[in-house]
Formats: structure tokens, sequence, C-alpha cells
């Protein structure tokens, strides 16, 4: 690890004054960075401790959520009014790490953390377009089975790793920022980017911008909702295929319905096509089927990861499928 | 500001790269707390920092800053086992022992995570009061701590005695 300097913001104007020195990282809880900095990926010069900006979960009149950057996962996973409100982000939360990562990891935090591809953290044996722009990929002809079928470009087949994030793609949330030109918000699904010719960038965050919240509008309907993660073991690994839903069912008919999938590509994907294709068809297997097919229809798969076409299929198809059931 | 470790006041290091575990073990002469992977895989480190369980490896000495740090050799007070540690060698929660002060540290944290109704991933109500305390709900809440050499039933019925104990009181 390279030498650097660490310092603590008191709040989110001291932390945009000191991250505007070139060379500088933000760090939340620290639980992909500090990993990130060991293996040689990244190498901050100096890192701003942003723990102390917001950790209110605050309650809106209208039944959304104002949530604090530096609320910790499991602050947010435990919350009663996430529990019963938008039950999908407690379980993709929960779904994600182990508890002393959730512990230790904030929201913001866990927005910003960074592919877990094996050729993006072999910095001494792999060429890598995202940690080295313009160096290549190993993994595109490499050992791919955990990396993406949809979204991908020549430069990049890495997949986003973050569980929250599918919930939060899926609940229409919206990302607060804060820089040295002034606030903006940002739709979650609009701040991951497509790797396309320029994978090195994650995000559209401008140098030194800070997140400082995440907001979720009421959303009735995600209080039946819920998050199914297919892993290569039950516990403590990332996903091969994710799937976040919710479902709006009345007299048979699909009225309305929120879908996004994780493991499948660089940013956390909002299935919008599959809920085109659900919106007034009848909740039924087929119909939630070939929802499932319309968006995957682009899929291309590499050279170890086309079951992950058919597992996104039927884990969609499942999920709904108990959504509707449960709601009948 | 200092970080409060078992109770004394430490000097946070002149070094950022410096991790608490790497301070506890390396500087304070507190070796229980044990390196396994040093990248946020295995538990071995587990810590509790003002009460919740963190891994000591992935967390820089400095965030820890007027915050209390307990490691494996603050639980046992005066010298008295904790009800965990009696619990582990009452089961043979343990072998080669180097997951050991991870694993009772885990728990520890565990155990107040589920006083305080934090549910998990298979909690299959999340709106309902009163958490499982099956094995299959341990084994999830357990699930960062990994154990190489088969002692894991061991664990999770030691873990279970003081959990139901506790949840009965």
């Amino acid at each position: 690890m390279n030498p650097f300097s660490y310092s603590r913001a008191a709040g989110a104007a001291d932390a945009i004054r000191l991250g505007a020195v070139a060379g500088t990282k933000y760090l939340g809880g620290g639980t992909n960075l500090v990993d990130l900095m060991r293996e040689g990926a990244e190498h901050p010069e100096a890192l701003v401790d942003v723990t102390a900006l917001s950790r209110e979960i605050e309650e809106r009149e209208d039944g959304g959520l104002m949530i604090g950057a530096a609320v910790r996962n499991t602050a947010l996973a435990e919350h009663r009014a996430v529990r019963q409100r938008y039950p999908m982000l407690s379980r993709a939360i929960l779904a994600g790490a182990s508890a002393q990562i959730r512990n230790m990891a904030t929201i913001g935090g866990n927005l910003l953390q960074r592919t877990r591809c094996t050729y993006f953290y072999d910095g001494e044996g792999s060429r890598c377009n995202k940690r080295e722009p313009g160096q290549g990929c190993d993994a595109i002809d490499g050992f791919n089975r955990n990396h993406a079928i949809l979204g991908a470009s020549p430069a990049c087949v890495a997949t986003h790793p973050s569980d929250m994030c599918v919930a939060l793609a899926a609940l229409d949330a919206s990302v607060h920022i804060e820089g040295r030109s002034g606030k903006r918000s940002v739709p979650l699904v609009e701040l991951h980017r497509l790797p396309d010719g320029r994978p090195d960038l994650d995000t559209v965050l401008e140098p030194g911008e800070l997140i400082t919240a995440i907001e979720l509008p009421a959303l009735p309907l995600a209080s039946r909702s819920t998050y199914r993660k297919v892993r290569d073991r039950a516990s403590y690994a990332f996903a091969l295929v994710s799937v976040a839903a919710a479902l709006e069912v009345e007299s048979g008919t699909v009225k309305d319905v929120r879908l996004a999938l994780g493991g499948v590509a660089h940013k956390p994907w909002r299935a919008w096509r599959a809920e085109e294709a659900l919106r007034g068809q009848p909740a039924s297997e087929d119909a939630f089927r070939a929802a499932a097919e319309a968006e995957l229809a682009d899929a291309s798969p590499l050279k170890d990861n086309a079951f992950k076409v058919e597992l996104a299929r039927r884990t969609i198809v499942a999920v709904l499928g108990d959504l509707a059931g449960a709601g009948r | 500001m200092a970080i409060t470790i078992n109770g004394s006041d430490v000097e946070a290091p002149g070094d950022a790269r410096v991790s608490l575990l790497d301070l506890v073990r390396d500087r304070l002469n507190l070796p229980g707390t044990k390196k396994g992977c040093n990248q946020g895989a295995c538990g071995a480190c587990t810590v509790l920092v003002d009460g919740e369980r963190v891994l000591s490896c992935m967390t820089l000495a400095v965030q820890c800053e007027g915050r209390s740090v307990t490691t494996i050799e603050g639980l046992a007070a005066g010298g008295a086992l904790h009800s965990l540690q009696q619990a582990f060698i009452d089961h043979d929660g343990f072998q080669c022992g180097y997951c050991t002060p991870g694993q009772i540290c885990s728990a520890v944290g565990m155990i107040a995570e589920i006083e305080r109704g934090v549910p998990s991933v298979i909690t299959a109500d999340l709106g309902g009061e009163g958490l499982s305390l099956s094995r299959e709900e341990i084994q999830e809440r357990m699930s960062g701590n990994l154990c190489r050499c088969g002692a894991h039933n061991g664990i999770i019925d030691a873990i279970s005695e003081i959990l139901v104990r506790e949840a009965a009181e």
C-alpha cells in the first residue's frame, strides 16, 4: 500500500473542500477501498473520511425516505420503515457480504464499490481497461463465468457487485450529490455507466463530487416486493444472477411492476423492457416468461457464462410467480 | 483523539496504513485477534467496535480514533471466561483454534444484533416481532466466519446454547 494522508471531514462542505485536491478519495467504511489499496488496484494520496455525513433515515410525510450517505448497511436493512415499505431493499442488503462487513459499510460507499472482476484486482498479472485505460482486457477471453451478459463492450465485461443497488434501481431511487459547482440529484439508474470505451469510469460523478444521500420515493407496490440472489454457495458470495421485483396484481392482471437484475451487467440493470411487456398482461407464468425473454433478447454471453441467460430467465419467472402467489 | 482498546486509551499510529488488526497484534501485543486472509473473506480478525462486530483487517486504525474496541482479550473480565468461551470448550467448538477468537467476537456481536431485532436474509417475515433462533439462522448470521478444520457443528452448538439461554432470561 502506498503512503497516504488521512483526515476526517466534519460534514459535506468540509469533505468537498478537502476532496478538491487531486489524488484524494472519500472513505466510508473502507470495506472495498482498503482492500483495493492493499491489492494495488487503487492508490490514492489522501483519504477523506466522510462517515460524519448524515446517518439519519428520515421518513417523509408522503411515505418516502431520505437516507443519509453515512448510514451503515445494517442500519438501513433493519429500519422498520424499510422492512415494511421496501422489503426488497432490506433483503438485498442482507443478501450482501457478511454481517461484519454490513456493519462497517456505508450506503454511499456501497453505491461506489468497484467490480470484483479478478482481472481488475490482479494488477501484476493481468491487463484491465478499468484499472489501466487502453491496456486491454484479459477477462473477455479468460475465465468469465461471473461476467456480464448485458450491456458489455469490447473494452470491458465486468459486472457491478452491489446487491443494494439492484433494489434501489427497481425502487426509482435518486442519488443526492454535492460538489464545488453545487448540488444535483441523479436517478440511481443513471448514476452507474455502461463501460463503452471508458470502463475506468464507473459512474457519472465528476472529480471531487460527493454522494450525500439517497432518496426513495413513496412506492406503495413495493410493500409487496422481494429480492432473490442466486450464488455458488448459500451465503457470503457475490451474485451469479439476482432479481429485485415488486408486483401489483388486480383481478389477475398486472397493474404495475418494478424489476431489476444484478450480476448481469456493468451497472444494476433495470428491466424496462420486461416491465413494459408485463403491464396489463395476465399475472401468469407464460406472461412472466415472455417478459423475461423480452429483457434477455439482447443478451450476448461469453465463453463461460451462457448459463446466466437461462438462470436469469428462470429466476425472474420464479420471483414474479412467488409475488403473484403471495397476493392471491 | 485516542483509541480505547479493552478499556485502555491508545494513541493512533502515525502511519495511516496501519490496520486495526496490525495495531493490536504487532504494536499492542494482543495476538488473540488472528490474521487469516487479510482481505475480508475469513472473519478470523473479527473484533467489536462500539459493540458492533467488524473486520479489523479492513479497518484502518485511524478510523477508530474516538471509538471503543474490544478484542478477545477484553471479553474475559477479571480472568473469568466469557460465557461463549466456556460454551466453545463445552461443545468442542474448535480444533486448531485459529478462527476461534473471531468466531467468539462475532457471536457476541450476533447475539446483540438478534436482541435488537436485526433480521437476516432468511428471516421469513421482515415485519414480524421475535426472531427465529434456529440453526439455519445462526449459520446464516455467522457466514462471515470460516472454520477450515471441521468444528462448525460444535461452533453452532456453542452459540445456540448461549443464544437460547440469553433469550430465556
